[in-house]
């Protein structure tokens, strides 16, 4: 749509504009303030310059940490991208089982984080809950509160079972906007079900999976409630992402440098590469 | 042509299956009394019990949880939404100085994780003396959701022609006329997707909400996490609790079962 030059429609924009800015850019100054300086209580504090990212860019509990979210992101979309899909492709298109499996499979994004990281975490327990004593009893030895793989295997499968329905619902969305006659065509065409998948669902999907792509990306790097829920980061550091580690240097320790410095190095880093990403996937789309 | 029939039903109804799961464990513990929970391993209640339930309805420092929660999501999705429409408006409508730098910031702080802003916040509304309210958490809150809905209103509104617009304008209507009377009831549908969204993102968030209140504005979602590890063995209560937080969700899915889709595609397609 050719839209029209007015200036004053900053006008219609302020009130959006005055509330993100008080809860945008004062705690950013904040957080940026803080880490530039060093304190030792009493409200005192000094310049600090640089060190605390030199510090944060260099520790090996960050490198560690930032190791753990880059390969649980990565598993996440994997596994959910390719299944949402798959799934939202069999689903029906028209008749009143639409409407059921919408409203089922939309029933995880709606339930308050850490209920989600509770339910899991009885749904996993080895000796009472369902999953951990079923695969008990058929002969794996699992226990997700002891051994990391496992812990990581039960994460994962909660993340799955949290936000695929997300991306089943994009895709859902972008395949019911292809009308019947491309369908047609390809059925003159003789095309197989491969040919359809790849010539004409796949291209019109790519903006709404890009949609996906890019808030299950930004929202699994700044996972917090279900995995502090679930183990608490455990066993050990096996399960400490980027967010559990920060909160537990800044609310934990209180170590207001070193937490400001890595909270603007994870902020910076989730920007960078959702711009990375979405600069890359809609550079194929106008090709 | 018949195994695909097969998997047309076998594929979605093994993954709503395996999403029925966890709940349905959840909504099982939640009937059982903590002896059988802890005693043995049963697939439904035994010595099916309402006294969880009855201890949440009774006691003020639970149910009084689920009061908080509900009234700083309400609010939040009352205030994100209603500055969210004039601001898609023009987004969709105009353009002005420093437009698509704005749309970009607003949708950057979604990018935010949350962590990052908890200790600030704390600060920020402790200073102007909101601490502990509803509204701190509201306002919290449209941080990630005010971006959100101008994201998604501004997707509606511009499937909408602007010739409607000027004839309007044309028919005599001034301009909040124009806006209340014939260009809300054409996008409703995305103004209820907006609504949708800024519940469910308010309604399920934790850390800051968490983090802005201590006694009056508890919501249920904090006052689970400390039954929690304050007595880990009222798992009944802990399960009967996360039930009910679940009620309010399917409610309003509900509602938009019809704009879902497309809702969750933010009305791009």
């Amino acid at each position: 749509m050719n839209k029209l030059q007015n200036n004053k429609a900053w006008l219609f924009v302020l009130p959006v504009f005055a509330l993100v800015a008080f809860n945008a850019i004062i705690p950013l100054m904040t957080v940026v303030n803080y880490s530039v300086q060093e304190t030792f209580g009493n409200n005192e504090f000094f310049w600090a310059g640089v060190i605390w990212f030199q510090d944060i860019l260099q520790s090996e509990r960050f490198h560690a940490s930032l190791g753990r979210q880059a390969i649980f992101t990565a598993s996440i979309l994997a596994i959910e991208m390719p299944l949402g899909v798959a799934i939202a492709l069999t689903m029906p298109r028209k008749g009143p089982w639409v409407s059921v499996c919408l409203v089922l499979m939309a029933l995880p994004l709606l339930i308050p984080w850490n209920v989600v990281g509770a339910m899991w975490n009885i749904f996993a327990l080895p000796d009472i809950g369902f999953l951990g004593h079923m695969l008990n009893a058929i002969g794996f030895d699992f226990n997700f509160t002891r051994q990391p793989g496992d812990a990581w295997f039960t994460l994962i499968l909660m993340d799955v079972w949290h936000w695929t329905s997300l991306v089943v619902l994009l895709a859902y969305a972008g395949l019911s906007s292809i009308p019947d006659a491309y369908y047609q065509a390809a059925k003159i065409d003789g095309a197989g079900s491969w040919a359809i998948f790849r010539y004409i669902q796949l291209p019109k999907l790519s903006r709404v999976l890009t949609i996906a792509f890019l808030l299950r990306f930004m929202d699994s790097f700044m996972i917090y409630t279900e995995p502090f829920v679930l183990t608490g980061g455990g066993p050990g550091n096996s399960t400490t992402l980027l967010s559990i580690d920060l909160v537990k240097i800044a609310l934990g320790q209180f170590d207001l440098g070193p937490a400001a410095a890595m909270s603007l190095i994870y902020f910076l880093i989730i920007l960078l590469l959702s711009w990375v990403f979405y600069t890359v996937m809609t550079r194929n789309e106008e090709q | 042509m018949n195994a695909k029939k097969t998997a047309g039903w076998l594929v979605p109804s093994l993954y709503i299956l395996f999403l029925m799961l966890p709940i349905y464990w959840l909504i099982n513990m939640s009937f059982k009394t903590t002896n059988e929970i802890l005693g043995s391993f049963t697939l439904y209640p035994q010595e099916f019990t309402l006294d969880n339930y009855i201890t949440i309805f009774t006691d003020p420092t639970w149910y009084m949880g689920y009061v908080n929660s509900i009234a700083y999501v309400t609010l939040n999705t009352a205030i994100s939404v209603a500055v969210a429409l004039p601001a898609a408006y023009a987004f969709s409508r105009y353009r002005f100085i420093g437009d698509k730098h704005l749309f970009f910031w607003l949708l950057t702080n979604r990018m935010a994780p949350p962590a990052v802003f908890a200790l600030p916040f704390f600060q920020l509304y402790s200073a102007v003396g909101l601490f502990d309210t509803h509204i701190a958490v509201a306002l919290a809150h449209t941080l990630f959701n005010i971006p959100l809905a101008v994201w998604i209103l501004e997707g509606f509104m511009s499937g909408v022609p602007r010739e409607l617009d000027e004839t309007a304008y044309v028919d005599g209507h001034s301009f909040w006329s124009f806006f209340g009377k014939i260009f809300i009831p054409t996008i409703a549908a995305g103004i209820g997707v907006a609504c949708f969204f800024c519940f469910m993102f308010s309604w399920v968030e934790l850390l800051l909400a968490k983090t802005l209140t201590a006694v009056e504005a508890k919501p249920i979602a904090a006052t689970m996490t400390k039954t929690a590890s304050s007595s880990g063995y009222e798992l009944g209560l802990l399960a009967a609790a996360g039930t009910l937080t679940i009620i309010p969700g399917a409610f309003v899915i509900y509602f938009v079962r019809n704009y879902i889709a497309k809702g969750f595609a933010l009305g791009r397609v």
